[in-house]
């Protein structure tokens, strides 16, 4: 046994330190992420936990911070959330099994197709607010109402959804297609009746996380007109406001007790985001099948 | 072999196609292709949203002016259409952001990728993702209120707004990004090429930076690449934190506006459809789509290499 460090040698100290120090670097540079995380939630916590109370749930915008809550931006967040549900997902399924199902992938346009998703995918969000500003606020004259908001970020979150729901249905195995084939099913039936069916827990999964990404999303919806000062409950083609659109509301104005309100508004959009994002993970642990 | 080809191939005078045209499944494709055409429709008219008032835009304000102007003040009179101190702005803040995110992103990746047990990895790895998952409002509150203080209880002489608080911060946020893709590339490359090195005698810090690093370099710059095309593209943290002045300065202590910043502070505002202000907004904006979209192809592209090279 003494024979074998003996032919390979043992390293140089400076060698081992260098090694070390490397680690240490490496290590700390992982860390850092989690310090300012860290950080991050203590701060928010400490600043809104005062306000943190009924009134922040259930009243509207006020004057005076003590009386100020985000009772129709929290609405407004929720509606959203039901319109993209209804619009986002059917499409970004849809196209993902157009592309996966159908598609001729020799053909250009169907490789157009798959660089524009992709590319969409890395357009600034702000840049789809300007999309919404020109078309669905003064081109159509939708106005500036939650609609055109739901439909902004329905394209927003689109390419997140179609790339999601197409891993799902690949991860199908073809043997179960290519059962029901056998079986005479014509190509739409093997699809909904076999394929969606077991990639549903993916896209389920993969839509919730784009669903929570959009109402964390906050600049789109400035230049739609989220901002006006909105004291009624939202409704679908009337004025609106978001959880997000509040807390910047908030952050910009002078007074210092709007911070802290900002940082309540804060933790219940991060509380939102946390339940959608454990329904995710809980989701996927639960009925994902690996095959 | 006759007999074989008569047991499996198909019978004579049994035909496999539809005996029908099934009307109802073309209709299906055409529907699912419809869904994918929405997708085509967003980026044709991203382009013609940003096109249209730009060219009208720049039928009064000479496109020379535009780009190499040094004062930004479109709705002061005299008005003033200069780019560059917007330009500058986003560089600045985009370089802070860099300065961060690629060397704490790219040991993180080394890190997971290369020291990392797998049970850690599994669980570190998704925990940094969170950092991803945070709402950039958050990110703004967080560089306005408590590290713009921060920086100056340490004695960094810093305006109330400015882009180094705001730069650090988007930093850190984009460390997954840099990570993330970083990882993948990391992890793609051939087992055999690290055993041969270790073999050599190599230790671990060898084999990282002389082997690993280089064999997946096409895929680390593509998420540098993404990272400088998302902080460019960042809005609320900027607008937050960096303030709304528009200047001409290399100083990160300053307040800076941001070519993401001014688009969103115009569209609040009320500005008159038509009007040369509600033209910048679009001008601006296609500037910025422009430089992002190079961005994004060329880290595509990169992607796709290295997943050429290896897989």
């Amino acid at each position: 046994m003494t024979a074998v460090p003996a032919i390979l040698g043992r390293r140089s100290t400076g060698e081992r330190v260098r090694g070390g120090a490397f680690y240490g670097l490496l290590v700390f540079s992982i860390t850092v992420g989690f310090v300012l995380l860290g950080t991050l939630l203590i701060d928010v916590f400490r600043k809104g936990i005062p306000f943190l109370d009924t009134v922040l749930l259930t009243e509207p915008p006020s004057a005076t911070p003590e009386k100020a809550g985000a009772r129709p931006a929290i609405l407004g967040t929720i509606y959203m959330m039901g319109l993209l549900l209804l619009m986002a997902v059917p499409v970004g399924v849809g196209t993902a099994l157009y592309l996966e199902e159908y598609a001729d992938r020799d053909r250009w346009y169907n490789r157009l197709l798959e660089i524009n998703i992709q590319n969409l995918a890395a357009v600034p969000s702000i840049v789809y607010g300007i999309l919404g500003l020109a078309f669905l606020v003064r081109g159509l004259g939708l106005g500036r109402v939650l609609l055109a908001g739901a439909m902004i970020l329905t394209l927003l979150v689109l390419p997140i959804v179609i790339v999601s729901s197409r891993e799902a249905i690949r991860a199908v195995p073809d043997s179960i297609s290519q059962g029901a084939y056998a079986l005479g099913a014509t190509q739409w039936q093997v699809i909904s009746r076999q394929v969606l069916p077991a990639a549903i827990p993916g896209i389920a999964t993969g839509s919730i996380l784009a669903l929570a990404r959009a109402i964390g999303e906050t600049a789109p919806l400035l230049l739609v007109g989220a901002l006006t000062y909105v004291a009624i409950d939202p409704t679908i083609l009337g004025q609106f406001t978001a959880l997000p659109i509040q807390i910047f509301q908030w952050i910009a104005r002078p007074q210092g007790d709007f911070k802290l309100l900002a940082a309540a508004g804060i933790i219940v959009l991060l509380a939102i985001l946390l339940v959608m994002n454990a329904g995710a993970i809980w989701l996927r642990n639960r009925y994902q099948r690996r095959w | 072999m006759a007999t074989r080809e008569a047991a499996y191939g198909p019978q004579p005078g049994i035909r496999l196609r539809a005996e029908s045209r099934r009307w109802s499944e073309d209709v299906v494709k055409g529907v699912l292709a419809l869904c994918a055409l929405v997708s085509v429709a967003t980026t044709v008219g991203i382009v013609i949203a940003l096109l249209e008032p730009s060219i009208e835009f720049f039928g009064e304000v000479s496109v020379v002016d535009f780009f190499s102007g040094t004062t930004w003040a479109p709705l002061f009179v005299p008005s003033s259409f200069g780019v560059l101190p917007l330009l500058a702005g986003t560089l600045n803040v985009t370089a802070v952001a860099c300065l961060v995110a690629m060397p704490l992103g790219l040991a993180a990746a080394i890190f997971l990728s290369e020291y990392a047990r797998p049970r850690v990895r599994q669980i570190l790895k998704p925990s940094l993702e969170v950092l991803a998952g945070i709402p950039t409002v958050v990110f703004g509150f967080f560089a306005l209120t408590f590290f713009t203080p921060l920086l100056q209880d340490v004695g960094i002489d810093v305006n109330v707004f400015n882009a180094l608080s705001a730069g650090i911060v988007m930093g850190v946020m984009l460390i997954p990004t840099v990570a993330s893709i970083s990882e993948d590339a990391m992890a793609a490359v051939p087992r055999e090429l690290r055993d041969g090195a270790y073999a050599l005698g190599g230790s671990r810090l060898q084999v990282s930076t002389r082997i690993v690093v280089p064999a997946a370099i096409s895929g680390i710059v593509a998420s540098f690449v993404l990272a400088i095309s998302r902080a460019i593209g960042e809005t609320m943290i900027v607008l937050i934190a960096a303030g709304g002045i528009a200047q001409l300065t290399a100083d990160s202590r300053e307040p800076m506006q941001t070519m993401t910043a001014f688009i969103a502070a115009t569209g609040i505002g009320d500005v008159p459809t038509g009007s040369i202000e509600y033209k910048t907004i679009f001008a601006v904006g296609l500037t910025l789509f422009v430089i992002t979209l190079v961005m994004n192809v060329f880290a595509i592209r990169l992607v796709r290499k290295y997943r050429e090279i290896y897989e």
